[in-house]
């Protein structure tokens, strides 16, 4: 019968990635709750400085998977690997972190496994010995409890930011590494890899702006973005926008904020016409001070906006534009 | 060469969502429909590939009825021809594993070098079903694709990272890739294309043409209960006229929250 929980702990270039730690939060409260024993699997050929930072935690067991063909992160190593692990020690739960990394591999470890996975948790409830996760719909506009009906394991991963890092605990002494034996000899690594890079130098570096005035699709056109500019210029702002924005390439891509673009923490970020999912989100929610303009009150914004005017952009843009602008003539 | 693209249908973006009668989705009465926006890209994709290489576009839609207007999207744009999974049988398939294995089923007498799907659908969000296809299918895989560079038999493609990282696999074909949107830029469908869609095959397929039951089709997961989500933070909503709205903020924003 399956017993325990098992977290995967992400790791690139021997350097634990963060968000494991907010899985982490949610693992150890389903263990227990639930009374299961929760150990951490992490996968790679130099990770003990990661294991034993892992091992630092709350934690019964740390298993190290390590393999020449796991040097580099592939989907057909990571799967083929896991899978093994997953099988041997079969868990009830796996829970994982939402990052590219596990999209780009979880579904097809599940698939190969025979099992489901609910993806992108922002919360869960235990009731009795069943786990009920939350997961969000339509980019964050609505929530659902999701029960599974598949039998064990149970693969869950967890959004980014839905539980602080900082609030997993640590352990009284540190938990048990072991290395896990698996046999990857007849694995066929498919994907060829070259070395990660970053675009030609970022042209504005807007992690320093004091103030922000981000745009989203609510501007509708390019031609209305000039509407957004005169804002800007009124509040000597930098401008920065959502990703459709970008992708249409109404401003370059330089300017986008969120997971795949630039984070920021300025005093104002003052968002128009965004509505707010968790990819735009995490590179803003440290602002300062947020303001939202948009016409849905129910907007996912709003849930982390300070100020928010409920209303149409293109009315409220160039009222505040002109208001700032005669604020600032009255010489402050 | 061949390339198939998967996509779904949507609830138009700027749709009002309202809790259905059982709590359990979204009233889909009085909604629109679209194609789902990363889906769009990934027949973008395929169509500009086949523009430079030649081949078919084949597009693969599970969905009720109304799905084949995105169908017809999609021939009008310059797909070859469609298969539409369509089938009550198919209702039940609500979770990723199930719907993947319908359009795996589909795609097994299929000749393709790439299947293309969206990174991920604008309604669940599951950003499953094309990865288990490629399990499914036997196929190498990569997700948050940004370009796509054909070879002799092989793919080199530009993944994203997190961060502002990227990076280049290549992998054998056939393959499978989950594109990113943004990846290009999205044509209109012309008047002409729109005539020719006239004449395109969609060819419908039920659950028992490529030999599923609805036993097949059982969900591992299944929503419970839907509701607006709570908010967590209070929001000061400020009221008023757009220049009277506008004068409160600059007011609260200059001695409140002193930011300008
Ligand atoms: C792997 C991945 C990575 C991603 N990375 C990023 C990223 O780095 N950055 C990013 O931003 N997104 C990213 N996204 C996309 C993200 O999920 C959202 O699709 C995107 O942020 C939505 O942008 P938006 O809010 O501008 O558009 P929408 O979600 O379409 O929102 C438009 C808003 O404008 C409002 N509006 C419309 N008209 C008006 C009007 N007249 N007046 C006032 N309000 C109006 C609407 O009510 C709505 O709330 C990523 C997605 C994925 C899957």
């Amino acid at each position: 019968m399956s017993q325990g929980i098992l977290l995967f702990i992400e790791q690139r270039d021997g350097v634990l990635n963060r968000t494991s730690f907010e899985a982490m939060v949610a693992a150890q409260g389903i263990a227990s709750a639930t009374g299961e024993k929760l150990s951490a699997v992490v996968l790679g050929k130099a990770i003990d400085g990661v294991a034993s930072e892992a091992a630092s935690k709350k934690l019964d067991a740390v298993h190290t998977v390590q393999d020449d063909k796991l040097a580099e992160y592939t989907p057909d190593g990571y799967v083929a690997a896991l899978k093994q692990v997953v099988e041997k020690l079969d868990p009830r739960f796996v829970i994982l972190s939402h990052t590219y990394q596990v999209r780009d591999f979880a579904p097809k470890l599940a698939a190969s496994l025979g099992k489901t996975f609910v993806t992108d948790c922002v919360g869960y409830r235990v009731e009795g010995s069943e786990v009920v996760f939350t997961r969000q719909v339509f980019q964050g506009k609505i929530n659902t409890d999701v029960r599974m009906v598949a039998e064990p394991p149970i693969l869950a991963s967890f959004q980014a930011g839905a539980y602080r890092a900082d609030k997993a605990e640590a352990g009284d002494s540190a938990a048990p590494i072991t290395p896990f034996e698996i046999n990857l000899t007849d694995v066929q690594i498919r994907t060829q890899l070259e070395p990660k890079f970053q675009e030609a130098k970022q042209a504005v570096d807007l992690s320093q702006a004091p103030l922000i005035v981000a745009v989203g699709r609510g501007i509708k056109s390019q031609e209305n973005i000039e509407m957004v500019q005169k804002l800007v210029e009124a509040l000597g702002a930098e401008i920065a926008a959502s990703r459709p924005i970008c992708d249409n390439e109404w401003l370059p891509m330089d300017r986008q904020i969120g997971s795949s673009g630039q984070t920021v923490s300025p005093k104002l970020y003052l968002a128009v016409g965004i509505s707010g999912a968790i990819q735009h989100v995490v590179g803003m929610k440290n602002s300062q001070t947020i303001v939202a303009i948009n016409k849905d009150a129910e907007a996912p914004i709003f849930d982390i906006a300070d100020y928010g005017i409920v209303g149409d952009l293109f009315d409220i843009v160039p009222a505040l534009t002109a208001e700032i602008t005669r604020v600032k003539s009255e010489g402050k | 060469m061949n390339i198939v693209v998967c996509l779904k249908q949507v609830p138009k973006k700027d749709s009002i969502l309202r809790i259905g009668s059982d709590g359990k989705w979204i009233d889909e009465r009085d909604i629109s429909y679209e194609m789902s926006e990363a889906d769009a890209y990934a027949l973008e994709e395929a169509l500009r590939q086949k523009e430079k290489h030649g081949g078919e576009v084949i597009v693969v839609s599970l969905g009720p009825e109304r799905a084949r207007q995105s169908i017809k999207e999609a021939l009008a744009k310059g797909a070859d021809r469609a298969i539409h999974l369509f089938d009550s049988v198919f209702d039940t398939a609500t979770d990723s594993a199930a719907v993947a294995r319908a359009i795996s089923a589909a795609l097994k007498d299929e000749k393709y070098d790439l299947i293309l799907t969206g990174l991920q659908s604008d309604d669940y969000g599951f950003a499953q079903v094309g990865l288990i296809v490629a399990e499914q299918l036997g196929l190498p895989s990569a997700t948050i694709v940004m370009e796509v560079q054909p070879e002799d038999s092989a793919v080199r493609v530009k993944r994203e990272l997190e961060s502002g990282w990227f990076q280049w696999v290549r992998l054998p074909m056939p393959a499978l890739l989950t594109i990113q949107s943004g990846i290009n830029q999205l044509r209109y469908a012309t008047l002409k294309g729109i005539m020719a869609a006239k004449k395109k095959e969609i060819r419908e397929v039920k659950a028992a043409d490529i030999g599923l039951t609805s036993d097949d089709l059982k969900p591992g997961q299944v929503i419970e209960r839907a509701y607006l989500p709570e908010k967590t933070k209070r929001t000061e909503f400020i009221e008023g006229k757009p220049a009277e709205a506008a004068a409160k903020l600059v007011e609260k924003l200059r001695f409140d929250a002193r930011v300008i």
